[in-house]
């Protein structure tokens, strides 16, 4: 037995418990999965939940366009191990529609909502099972496990339902949808001591790799075509790794030299900034940017 | 962070903090997770900042947890607040649930998962009806593990005196309620004394530390100890055999074990049971399992998995204890969708027996129903029988939801009685 066997099995069961609650109640559920370690325990929790059956939902990648090429390599491989069904519907055919439209220089992490939503319609899609955390962020705090979105893809969080015990109600309107956070309970600890437990295999970048950074209101800013040094912006060789995997615009490694996932676990139990406060540049922009944009269908 | 790693008590602890809205349950939180090394630089910066914008002197670890906008422009949780931390011995889940009487709905909530209940108290002013109401709540909840936290001993210059007032106020009311263990821990939120370290305030109380409370008392009582339970959440056909998915709600189950499946009352035999790591010869309350029945009966999702010695009975008709959340109100012969375990069935109110007055604690007549934010007594009866526990002796296997089959909310929650 592993020092931590207890409150993973008991964060495993409840996780298995909501996965399946999803296959039993919803007509037409969808897993969202960006090749992000998130996503990745919420893989390795449905094969728990379904195998040696089939999952009862498709994968679907919102894909902004601005990924770092190693996670997209490791997305196709990992479906396509599993021998389930990947979708995939980029931000970049909203833009041509003319759904999403972007300020010059603007992330398109926010716009994944809309292309998300246009998917969701498309495929009729009543639930959409999400890797999301409680720990991550103050309004994702409040989020419920099955949490209600009306027919625009809005959360109402003074509308929320109330969530007892372990009944979910996930019974929606056609149009109306609900988002489903299996993981809700699980920290940024967990799911690295899950990672090591289940032996899961993670994108490289999640591990200490040198890289070229610019220094910029105390972010790591990588070097990227999508993100090139300003002038004057001094570009340093760091060993750094990746504790989130968004959009390439705006998302930001830490230093580090943790090339397993043991070395993970000790950096981030002796870690002294969140998760989102170290890496996204996007969260920084007010007290409430993430609430505001959970508002308007994000996830 | 720091990562739980003692073999024996590892695993989880839910709790819930409820209190009036100004005895500071937000900041003894902000405290459990400073004190206890969870609140890293960047949230202590947000926390600072925003208290330097408001004209604080001070930071205010309440901002911590008081997560969305509507509540800090109003300066009070409105909604259930999850948080997590770990000590040495524990991993814990708090739910920060709201003290304004209309949020009541969400107390409940945050209550039906909890192991432990931290009902706050403000010394300066004792008992007061929100005290009594959320003591009152986490007891009809099922919590067993209950315990005051005599808050803002800082304002009543750390005097045992009054600490022993408000223990004597609560006690009383407690016996009146039927509660049989209740704690009491003096703590100063704002000073940190008795939080998660003894401080040099108090060295009258030799009592535990509301910290050392929570990593010591016993998690879910319901446990394996009770009558398996195990409703069945989806049915699967793999390579000619069919199995079964759940969870136990509570007891315990072994390979082998004949098995009554309600509501048909089939017996067979489990013949295979399977864990998250494979083939096993047994699973408790808890655990996700799949099984696999010696022999070919018709099983579906909603059923419920039971030994035949300790098999709950058929209900058409439920006596309930309602916590009602709806802005419309009950009314009798009203109809909903009634979700126990996996089964969800129709159910018609054929009565309101009573509300209750809990400033009075006794049962009132309710003619015109039970409206938002009030507990009653009804009698439901439903369309298809269920297979219900009594809440006081099975918490998993004796709650419902109602659920409004026109806006689908989430109307009510349910203890059978």
């Amino acid at each position: 037995m592993t020092p931590d066997r207890a409150h993973l099995d008991w964060l495993e069961s409840e996780s298995i418990f909501i996965l399946r609650e999803v296959a039993g109640e919803c007509a037409r559920p969808v897993l969202l999965f960006s090749g992000g370690k998130d996503s990745l325990v919420l893989l390795r929790l449905a094969e728990k939940a379904f195998r040696p059956g089939r999952f009862a939902f498709p994968l679907l990648h919102v894909d902004t366009g601005h990924n770092f090429p190693e996670v997209i390599e490791f997305r196709d491989r990992r479906a396509a191990e599993l021998g389930e069904t990947l979708l995939v519907r980029p931000v970049e055919d909203s833009i041509a529609r003319g759904t999403v439209r972007l300020r010059a220089g603007e992330s398109r992490n926010a716009a994944q909502s809309v292309t998300l939503l246009e998917a969701i319609e498309e495929f009729g899609f009543d639930a959409a099972i999400g890797g999301a955390r409680r720990d991550e962020e103050k309004a994702r705090a409040k989020e419920r496990v099955f949490s209600f979105r009306d027919a625009f893809g809005q959360w109402d969080p003074r509308q929320q339902r109330p969530e007892l015990w372990d009944l979910y109600n996930p019974r929606v309107n056609p149009g109306e949808h609900v988002r489903v956070f299996p993981i809700s309970n699980w920290t940024e600890l967990d799911v690295w001591q899950y990672i090591a437990r289940e032996k899961l295999e993670v994108p490289a970048i999640y591990y200490a790799h040198r890289r070229a950074v610019v220094r910029r209101r105390g972010l790591l800013v990588p070097v990227t075509p999508l993100t090139p040094p300003g002038a004057g912006d001094a570009v340093e060789e760091v060993s750094v790794r990746f504790r989130t995997v968004g959009d390439v615009s705006c998302t930001c490694p830490v230093e580090s030299t943790a090339a397993t996932p043991e070395a993970v676990i000790a950096e981030t139990a002796a870690a002294r900034l969140t998760e989102r406060g170290a890496t996204r540049m996007d969260d920084r922009t007010s007290e409430a940017s993430m609430e505001r944009r959970k508002r308007e269908g994000y996830f | 962070m720091r990562v739980a790693e003692d073999r024996e008590l590892a695993g989880v602890l839910r709790f819930i903090t409820c209190g009036s809205v100004d005895d500071g349950k937000s900041t003894l939180i902000g405290r459990l997770l400073h004190d206890t090394r969870q609140i890293l630089e960047d949230q202590l910066a947000a926390v600072a900042s925003a208290s330097a914008r408001r004209g604080l002197a001070a930071p205010d670890l309440s901002l911590l947890t008081d997560g969305l906008e509507a509540e800090r422009e109003q300066g009070i949780t409105i909604d259930v607040a999850y948080r997590y931390f770990a000590t040495a011995r524990r991993k814990f889940i708090i739910a920060d649930t709201p003290g304004h009487e209309q949020y009541t709905r969400n107390m409940a909530t945050g209550a039906s998962t909890a192991d432990a209940a931290v009902v706050l108290a403000d010394a300066t002013r004792g008992l007061l009806p929100q005290g009594r109401r959320h003591l009152y709540l986490a007891h009809l909840l099922g919590i067993r593990n209950l315990v005051v936290a005599v808050n803002k001993m800082d304002l009543v210059g750390y005097a045992e005196a009054r600490f022993e007032e408000v223990r004597e106020a609560f006690t009383a009311y407690a016996r009146r309620l039927g509660i049989r263990r209740l704690e009491f821990v003096p703590v100063s939120a704002l000073e940190g004394g008795m939080v998660a370290g003894r401080g040099e305030s108090m060295p009258w109380y030799p009592g535990q530390t509301l910290l050392e409370y929570l990593e010591s008392c016993p998690a879910a009582e319901s446990g394996a100890a009770g009558p398996l339970r195990l409703p069945v959440q989806l049915v699967q056909r793999v390579a000619g055999a069919r199995r079964y998915l759940g969870r136990l709600a509570s007891g315990a189950l072994g390979r082998g074990d004949e098995v009554l499946v309600l509501p048909a009352a089939r017996r067979t035999r489990v013949a295979r049971l399977f864990g998250p790591e494979g083939e096993c010869a047994g699973a408790k309350a808890g655990e996700s399992v799949a099984l696999e029945f010696a022999d070919e009966i018709d099983v579906s999702r909603g059923d419920l998995v039971v030994h035949a010695a300790r098999a709950p009975q058929a209900q058409r008709s439920l006596r309930a204890t309602l916590v009602w959340f709806a802005d419309r109100p009950l009314s009798r012969g009203a109809r909903y969708l009634l979700k126990h375990g996996t089964r969800t069935v129709p159910a018609r109110v054929a009565s309101v027996e009573h509300a209750i007055d809990l400033r009075a604690l006794a049962p009132a007549a309710a003619p015109a129903g039970l409206a938002m934010n009030d507990i009653g007594a009804v009698r439901l009866e439903l369309a298809q029988p269920l297979h219900a526990d009594a809440y006081a002796e099975n918490r998993a296997a004796g709650a419902f939801i109602l659920i409004d089959p026109a806006s689908h909310h989430t109307v009510a929650a349910g203890m059978v009685r």
